[in-house]
């Protein structure tokens, strides 16, 4: 803390933390409108949710730019919403409206703001790694001080891909920051039974970069962690390996049977160990937030995803012959 | 021979149970294949009745296609799950330069008794990376086997031959077809050889040649078209390599009119391949242009609307007949 700005700087980090806890709130209230809505039969397809998991997509890119980039998985409502996507748009794409990111042609698994860094969603377990690789190379052809950020889950630390990412990136000194959110299943498969390591951060060490595991269902340990991999990112230092060891307590995919696991497993997640819940107690502790504060903030993302959920309800459905658009640049 | 009616997963799981009890060397490989036996339910039953013959794997569908293969050298009859068809392009290389080229760039020293089981297809609004029907890439390698079924006794008798057959075979079944329902007979010998189409419909009028899910548009088409009074025959050809021309040319005798129907992309599809069969064999028999119906040359989009109006239809199929038939 700089002398003299004592006061000043506590007044930041307040209100960086009231960011980041809205942030977490607001994850948490588009993941469940979403999986309401899918239920309703107002989403087609098929959504995973985060829910449980806004630690780690809140944490890591609270400590990112605009211009730093991020690529997401299948699951990346919350990697979106914390980069800081559009409610409006990414409600419209889910529904398949014409207004949505992607005019309808993505989806859920396919969201992506690349105004605001987002290399995308990703169908393809795994397939963000390879290509936040060359995110990274661009950033240190181009010698701008941005970092770029891959999330991924335990299930895709075993694809190939990965291992070749991590390699090219501490080989090449990339400023990458290499985020699994270890939610301990892949589908139906749990981490224990298809990882050969039960802490996936000792991987690191095969490739020469940090590993760090953190608590993931705390956020300001992740921020932490985060911090200051980007920082040495940004100096040129090369790559980080985090860990966060989370929980998805909702199924793989909304719909899922999840005979693969004890509900009481789930619930003892959702009881003890909610990270928007550990975080508001923290924020109590620090004096920060009030009850008070925390219903009104509650009740302000509420209505900002009820006018997400209108604004797409209102929204038209693209024209079918725009599914020829969009291809090739020059066609 | 006794029938009952089954769905295409019942039918799969049936031919699977059948031969996995018959051949100790036939195992399955795959992501999440035991705690809801299979991610569509198709292997109901068989993580009960084989434990450790029904593998679950980590996602490394690279190891997963090369483990298929080095175990099919060594003496075992694997089947790998490939989830979901897109992702055979993260198992490229083990199937196409390893499973597709080992027998012959060795001189045929060695089989690879393969079955790279992959559900695909579309219109279960799951967009670009989960919808696509890639069977094309696969008859353009030589090596492989491709065989797609339609109804569900199709799915047995195939995939019973596709085990038993020495070489490596991909076997696309299409996910929106699960839980179609057929007759399907009872026999544990009931097999269906590759290589083999079947007229499904007579007609003299005009050749329908198609499989999986297209098989289902043409029927649907076909009756339709006899409203019309143009009796269309509709073949499916159950396997596109090795491919039955015979049957496709009695037809062809037969109609003198031919359209090629698929649910993959137009462009460089299996269509194309057997039009120019066609024309190069049959070129005399026939009275008007080949026609193909395919989807149209995009990824597949999520939103209904747009999925739906990429996608070949019943309609499409129609015209397309109608065309032929100068009507
Ligand atoms: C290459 C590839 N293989 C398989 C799948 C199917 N699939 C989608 S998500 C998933 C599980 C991913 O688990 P994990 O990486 O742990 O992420 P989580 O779902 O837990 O967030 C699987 C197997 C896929 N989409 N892509
Ligand atoms: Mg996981």
């Amino acid at each position: 803390m700089a002398p003299g700005g004592g006061e000043e700087n506590m007044k930041e980090e307040a209100k960086t933390l009231l960011d980041i806890y809205r942030t977490m709130v607001t994850v948490r209230l588009f993941e469940t409108m979403a999986g309401e809505h899918f239920a309703a039969g107002k989403i087609p397809g098929f959504i995973h949710l985060s829910i449980g998991q806004e630690a780690s997509s809140v944490g890591v890119c609270s400590c990112l730019r605009p211009d730093d980039y991020v690529a997401s998985t299948h699951r990346g409502h919350g990697h979106m919403i914390a980069k800081g996507a559009d409610l409006k748009r990414m409600t419209a794409e889910l529904f398949g409206k014409a207004t949505g990111y992607c005019k309808g042609k993505g989806g859920s698994m396919h969201v992506a703001d690349f105004s605001i860094g987002i290399l995308g969603c990703n169908g393809v377990v795994a397939g963000g790694l390879p290509l936040i690789t060359g995110a990274g190379l661009s950033i240190k052809l181009r010698r701008t001080d941005q970092v770029a950020v891959v999330f991924f889950g335990d299930g895709a630390s075993n694809r190939g891909p990965v291992h070749e990412a991590m390699n090219m990136a501490a080989i090449w000194t990339l400023p990458i920051i290499f985020v699994v959110e270890n939610n301990q299943y892949a589908s139906t498969t749990p981490q224990s039974y298809s990882c050969s390591v039960g802490d996936l951060c000792t991987r690191a060490a095969g490739y020469g970069m940090p590993g760090l595991a953190v608590d993931g269902n705390d956020v300001m340990a992740v921020r932490e962690a985060a911090l200051e991999a980007v920082d040495r990112a940004r100096r040129g230092k090369g790559p980080t390996f985090i860990e966060n060891k989370t929980y998805r307590v909702r199924g793989h995919f909304e719909g899922d049977p999840q005979k693969y696991r004890e509900e009481s497993e789930v619930l003892a997640w959702q009881k003890q160990n909610d990270p928007i819940e550990r975080f508001e107690a923290l924020l109590r502790k620090k004096k920060l937030l009030t009850k008070k504060a925390s219903r009104s903030i509650l009740e302000q993302v509420r209505a900002e995803i009820d006018a997400a959920v209108a604004f797409a309800e209102q929204s038209p459905y693209p024209a079918p012959e725009d599914a020829l658009d969009d291809l090739f640049v020059n066609p | 021979m006794s029938e009952r009616i089954l769905s295409a997963s019942a039918a799969l799981a049936e031919a699977l149970h059948e031969e996995m009890t018959r051949d100790e060397t036939v195992f399955i490989l795959g992501e999440d294949l035991t705690a809801h036996a299979g991610i569509f339910g198709q292997f109901k039953g068989i993580p009960e009745a084989f434990p450790g013959r029904i593998i679950d794997t980590p996602i490394s569908e690279t190891c997963i296609a090369g483990c298929g293969v080095g175990a099919a050298l060594t003496g075992m009859r694997p089947i790998v799950d490939f989830h979901f068809s897109d992702f055979v392009t993260c198992g490229m290389d083990e199937l196409c330069n390893q499973a597709a080229k080992i027998r012959y760039m060795f001189g045929g020293q060695v089989n690879v008794p393969l079955v790279v089981w992959c559900p695909d297809g579309a219109g279960l609004r799951a967009a670009a990376q989960h919808s696509q029907s890639l069977e094309a890439w696969f008859v353009h390698t030589p090596g492989l086997k491709v065989v797609i079924p339609s109804e569900p006794a199709d799915v047995k008798g195939l995939i019973k031959s596709a085990i038993r057959d020495d070489d490596p075979v991909m076997f696309f079944q299409h996910k929106r077809l699960f839980a179609r329902e057929g007759p399907v007979p009872e026999d544990s010998e009931f097999l269906i050889p590759l290589g083999r189409a079947a007229v499904k419909r007579e007609g003299k009028d005009v050749s329908l040649l198609c499989y999986g899910s297209g098989f289902f548009i043409c029927m649907e088409a076909a009756q339709a078209l006899a409203r019309e009074e143009i009796e269309a025959e509709v073949v499916d050809l159950r396997t596109l390599k090795p491919l039955d021309m015979e049957t496709v040319a009695s037809s062809i005798r037969k109609t003198n009119r031919a359209v090629v129907v698929h649910e993959a992309c137009l462009t460089g599809g299996f269509g194309s391949e057997l039009a120019a069969r066609i024309q190069e064999e049959l070129f005399d028999e026939l009275d008007a242009p080949i026609l193909r119906v395919g989807a149209r040359d995009v990824p597949i989009p999520f939103s209904p609307g747009l999925e739906d109006f990429v996608l070949p239809k019943s309609d499409s199929v129609i015209r397309a007949a109608k065309r032929v038939c100068y009507r």
